[in-house]
């Protein structure tokens, strides 16, 4: 890096930077190779669909799933709203109007429900336990027989806690329930195979594994079971007729490089982020009293900390950390004042929750940058404890819960 | 989130962080907020003949928050304890410039100073009590 102003960027899970190596592969597809890849009467046409079809074979093979099975989004919020909205949309005639979820999902999976509940859909969402986990047991006891689908994501978004997904999809099919999962974070970090997984849906981004935004897919199962959905966006009837709208064909090859680049380098890749993570993990544990690590450690990606400095605020810590971008559990920032629902959901405490970073690691963070960062949230930690009166009530051996607040 | 440059040297820079001796008859302790809504306030004053003469803060909380608080320990040394309980949260998030999402966080340094107040005019109406500890 020769900016040296520039924050250090652990904040992988937010957005990827675009890999140098996708950014090439992409170019040309803006400017020499400009053709509609629905164009079917000249060469322009046929280069831009050949590219759009070599993207999908690259998709499909990363997901052990067939080319045929990959609809091009522009991305997995609307993945999930295909996914969710289309098969209850499509099963609408046979009564099934039930939709199984959790508490922990990312917003474009809760609020479609949310949606859905409004046009006569009924939802359950299943509470995680504190590990951030949901079981296959609490799966198959929600399902009913008017379950349309079921909708879990493999790895959350603010604590890396991965589900039982394989489990999970075993139930469902068990059940013959359609199985969702939301498998933005996972995806090109850690193996996605939708046939050991028994996953019939998948929602992909590209710009989570270092490819372009605005682009995304749905992985929709075509063989046992055949997997139907009702289009949500109507017109040209592009990728047969599931997802109308020209293809964004530049986006599309950069997704394919980039999951071609993760699945190739995926093994030593995640291994790296792993040490690298367990690196700063460790030294923020021993070195803060009162580092508490939210989620389970064993099930979760090798990138994704989430960590809580108690008697510390989240925001607060996030002004004295301006030399790196890294994202806080609370949304202080907005106007809201909610404490993270993720980490509410899994039974934190208000203040832990409050005070609580994920910091995730990429392919360009190095082992020097952690140290600086360990570093640096130790110093902000001892200084704004200094100024915290949680923390001085706590060294007086004051229990905060016996105190008689003045909420506002 | 943009912060102002007053907010930003406050939080850099806070001004009279720490405590006062709670049990001292001529020290009011004020504590407002909740650890559930993100900020908590602890603002001290020591009052001798009417005059507040110290001021401290401990404040668990945003930027602005802790912006908030050090800049009322600021306003209200030399002011008499009539003066400090006319400070308007309205002055504070002007002085610091505060987004609307922030004003609460004025809000609560003025809750904090009449807090305070209102702690230490109870010592002085239990004369009995001075030199004890209230807690």
């Amino acid at each position: 890096m020769t900016d040296t102003k520039r924050p250090i960027y652990l904040d992988y899970a937010a957005t990827c930077p675009v890999d140098p190596r996708v950014l090439e592969a992409m170019l040309p597809y803006f400017s020499d190779r400009y053709g509609n890849a629905a164009s079917r009467t000249h060469v322009f046409g046929w280069q831009a669909e050949e590219a759009v079809e070599a993207a999908r074979r690259e998709i499909a093979t990363s997901l052990n799933a067939d080319p045929k099975e990959i609809t091009f989004t522009s991305g997995a919020t609307e993945s999930n709203n295909l996914a969710i909205k289309g098969v209850v949309e499509y099963l609408a005639e046979t009564g099934k109007k039930h939709i199984v979820t959790a508490v922990t999902e990312h917003k474009a999976v809760l609020d479609t429900c949310k949606h859905l509940e409004r046009h006569g859909c009924e939802v359950t969402y299943l509470p995680v336990a504190v590990d951030g986990r949901i079981t296959p047991e609490q799966v198959a006891a929600a399902l009913r027989p008017d379950t349309a689908i079921v909708s879990l994501m493999f790895a959350n978004n603010e604590t890396g806690v991965l589900h039982p997904i394989t489990e999970i999809g075993a139930a469902c099919r068990a059940a013959g329930v359609l199985f969702h999962t939301d498998a933005v974070q996972a995806f090109g970090k850690i193996p996605v195979d939708v046939e050991a997984m028994n996953i019939d849906l998948a929602s992909l981004s590209a710009h989570k594994l270092y490819g372009p935004k605005g682009v995304g897919a749905l992985y929709i199962r075509r063989r046992k079971p055949r997997v139907r959905i009702a289009p949500q966006i109507h017109g040209g009837g592009h990728e047969r007729g599931t997802r109308s709208g020209t293809l964004n064909v530049p986006g599309i090859v950069g997704f394919g490089y980039a999951a071609k680049l993760a699945r190739e380098e995926l093994a030593s890749e995640s291994a790296r982020v792993f040490e690298l993570r367990e690196h700063l993990r460790r030294r923020l544990v021993t070195e803060i009293p009162h580092a508490i690590v939210n989620g389970s450690l064993e099930h979760r990606l090798p990138g994704t900390l989430n960590i809580s400095f108690a008697y510390v605020e989240g925001e607060s810590l996030l002004m004295g950390l301006k030399d790196i971008a890294v994202s806080s559990g609370s949304a202080c920032t907005s106007a809201s004042l909610e404490p993270s629902y993720v980490l509410r959901a899994m039974g934190l405490d208000d203040e832990l929750a409050h005070s609580s970073l994920r910091i995730t690691i990429g392919r360009f963070t190095t082992r020097e940058e952690l140290d600086f960062v360990a570093d640096l949230i130790g110093r902000e930690v001892a200084r704004l404890r200094d100024m915290s009166p949680l923390w001085e009530m706590v060294q007086e051996g004051i229990d905060l819960r016996t105190i008689e607040w003045t909420p506002h | 989130m943009a912060y102002s440059n007053k907010v930003i040297d406050h939080y850099e820079h806070p001004r009279n962080v720490g405590s006062l001796d709670k049990g001292d008859a001529s020290v009011g302790t004020g504590i407002v907020g909740a650890p559930a809504c993100g900020d908590v306030m602890k603002l001290q004053i020591k009052v001798e003949n009417g005059v507040i003469t110290d001021a401290k803060f401990k404040t668990y909380g945003c930027g602005s928050a802790i912006a908030s608080s050090s800049l009322v320990t600021e306003w209200v040394k030399g002011m008499s304890v009539d003066q400090a309980m006319q400070i308007k949260n309205s002055q504070i998030a002007e002085e610091l410039s505060l987004p609307p999402v922030k004003i609460h966080c004025s809000v609560l340094a003025e809750d904090a100073i009449k807090a305070a107040i209102r702690d230490f005019q109870q010592k002085q109406g239990a004369p009995g009590s001075e030199g004890e500890s209230k807690h």
